[in-house]
């Protein structure tokens, strides 16, 4: 693959950006255990970027450096051209990096409606003393937000359980619900670790879908980690692979499909 | 054995069925203390919901509290001026818990950070005796216009007597709770607050920062604490024995559930009232102080039936 520095063509067609996020030598260790060994790697804007290798291999470990719930040991994260210092994630999400999770992480006593909301949480600036009357500047703030949490809800077709407490919905939209969440932050960047992963085949055709309309209508970049190679080649511009904590390969999905270390790896062949 | 069934099962009821007034007179008091209860559970519960945390200080917050609001009238602070104050020595003890302690003690088991809000209780003691000295204090009830008279109900020829501190207290009470719910249910802070006691982690990566609410919880705890210390306190004294009245927030908290807001009030309510019927009517049988058990053996009972509390969500153990 050809990378310019100011960006690429896809094969569909669509501009790809500059580097909108570099990780550089990311090593991280859990006592003994080395969950990610020196990879290094960017994403850039508006780009589909995937994560993919087998169990346990350090995918969910990188989107927890990336969201800053893991500090690597060692290693840098470049974010718009700069260096991140280290801080807490709610901060970095302040930054407009939001995620899903591989076990889904909703707020289980609130509705949809309301979840979505926790999605406009830092935009909301009026104090909690004009909220409470609700009068005036405070009523209108959050008209606007609710507008706009109403809009990605209907976006993602799940309007018939907006008022649903979300405990009680089946997985697969409960990760949609999770899914509208992020997105009610429009972030710049996006991380969604599993997002089809034990759905049904109909469920997953939904959710390829919607991973696409967001990342056209909206230009979100996104990162995500799928188990499943027909999705990833359908989704991903370019694709990291990890095995065992360290990068594989990284290239576009016909490359690293191509790639022997790859395919030794997925067969589970010994070096 | 026919007479003890008798003075257990009958008597007793038998007694309340011939003097309604007095009876009525009973569950008022009993009401009156249960509410107090109530909040001071309700302090429990906000920190508990917030950070998994059980504080032990929660009691000794309302004697500190209490406290430092009648330490400052002495020392010549006008009344209003002093509850103000108070109000900011809670802010700063929140916010220096916040600092000093949860941040440095975040992710480690339950069990240190139970110890870490004992030692805080023993801290908040001395603190207390340092400045404020350890003898017993009265509220500065009146200086803080709340009324301190008694009326009188004469229900077909009965007599019930309100004493007009009890009514300011239920209401003054039920005033916090209205406005805790809303504050929860209608602002962003109160939706912030929900989120973090539902996952800790999906709020951070939404982008709340959870020592900023654990700051505000505490403070909020803080406040139901100075609430409940005024009221103790201009209903018997301010002094450092209030503190084990605290500790009858554990078998309110048993009954309404460690999560629970409505748990806590109607724990509470149920503890007050029922721990009073019981020292009056049942009393005399078995010996007094049963004021100081009763509680707890109601508690200990309910443990056995639902142990998840009254409005707790059942407890499914994962295997
Ligand atoms: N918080 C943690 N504490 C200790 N070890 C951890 C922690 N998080 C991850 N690990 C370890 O790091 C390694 C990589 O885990 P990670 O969850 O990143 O894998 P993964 O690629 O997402 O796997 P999967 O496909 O199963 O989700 C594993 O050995 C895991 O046990
Ligand atoms: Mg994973």
């Amino acid at each position: 693959m050809k990378d310019i520095a100011q960006g690429y063509m896809t094969e569909d067609g669509r501009q790809i950006g500059a580097v909108l996020m570099e990780l550089k030598n990311i090593t991280l260790k859990f006592g003994g255990v080395q969950a990610i060994t020196n990879a290094s790697f960017d994403i850039r804007e508006g780009e589909i970027r995937a994560i993919i290798g087998p169990n346990g291999a350090g995918k969910s470990s990188m989107l927890n450096v990336i969201n800053g719930f893991y500090h690597p040991q060692e290693g840098e994260v470049w974010f718009h051209g700069k260096k991140r210092p280290s801080m807490p994630p709610s901060e970095i999400a302040r930054q407009g990096i939001a995620r899903t999770f591989q076990n889904i992480a909703l707020f289980h006593g609130m509705t949809t409606v309301e979840n979505v909301m926790t999605g406009r949480q830092l935009m909301m600036k009026k104090n909690f003393f004009w909220q409470l009357l609700r009068v005036g500047p405070a009523l209108e703030e959050e008209t606007v937000h609710r507008r706009k949490c109403e809009e990605i809800i209907d976006f993602l077709e799940i309007q018939a359980i907006r008022k649903t407490p979300v405990g009680s919905l089946p997985y697969g939209l409960q990760k949609r619900v999770e899914l509208a969440r992020a997105l009610a932050m429009e972030p710049k960047l996006l991380l969604l670790d599993e997002p089809m992963a034990g759905m049904n085949v109909e469920e997953k055709e939904d959710m390829s879908r919607f991973i696409l309309d967001v990342n056209d209508q909206y230009g979100t970049t996104i990162a995500l980690i799928e188990h499943d190679m027909s999705v990833v080649m359908d989704l991903a511009d370019r694709v990291v692979v990890l095995d065992y904590g360290k990068m594989l390969a990284d290239g576009t999905p016909d490359e690293v499909q191509k790639n022997q270390a790859v395919i030794d790896a997925y067969l589970g062949v010994e070096n | 054995m026919g007479s003890f069934i008798y003075s257990v099962l009958g008597d007793p009821f038998v007694q309340m069925l011939q003097m309604p007034d007095f009876l009525m007179q009973v569950v008022w008091e009993g009401f009156v203390s249960g509410i107090l209860y109530a909040l001071i559970a309700l302090g429990f519960v906000l920190i508990f919901k917030a950070s998994g945390i059980f504080n032990f200080a929660q009691g000794i917050m309302v004697v500190f509290s209490g406290l430092t609001l009648v330490g400052l009238h002495e020392l010549g602070v006008p009344a209003f001026l002093a509850l103000f104050i108070t109000l900011g020595v809670m802010y700063v003890l929140a916010f220096s818990v916040e600092r000093l302690v949860l941040r440095n003690l975040v992710n480690q088991p339950d069990i240190i950070l139970f110890m870490a809000t004992i030692g805080l209780t023993n801290i908040l003691i001395g603190l207390g005796q340092w400045i404020f000295g350890g003898e017993t204090k009265s509220m500065i009830t009146e200086q803080l216009w709340l009324p301190t008279g008694s009326s009188v109900w004469e229900p077909g020829g009965g007599l019930v007597i309100f004493q007009h501190i009890d009514i300011a207290a239920a209401v003054i009470a039920a005033l916090l709770i209205i406005c805790l719910a809303l504050f929860f249910s209608k602002t962003k802070v109160g939706r912030a607050l929900r989120a973090v006691a539902d996952d800790h982690q999906a709020s951070l990566s939404v982008g709340i920062s959870l020592n900023h609410i654990w700051v505000i919880t505490w403070f909020a705890a803080g406040i139901v604490a100075l609430v409940a210390g005024i009221m103790w306190g201009a209903r018997s004294d301010v002094s450092f024995s209030l503190q084990i009245i605290a500790l009858k927030a554990l078998p309110v908290l048993v009954l309404g559930g460690f999560t629970s807001v409505p748990g806590a009030i109607v724990g509470g309510l149920i503890i007050g009232i029922g721990e009073k019927l019981f020292e009056i009517y049942w009393g005399p049988l078995f010996g007094s102080g049963i004021e100081g058990w009763f509680a707890y053996v109601i508690a200990l009972i309910f443990l056995l039936f639902r142990p998840q509390g009254l409005f707790g969500e059942k407890i499914i153990e994962r295997v």
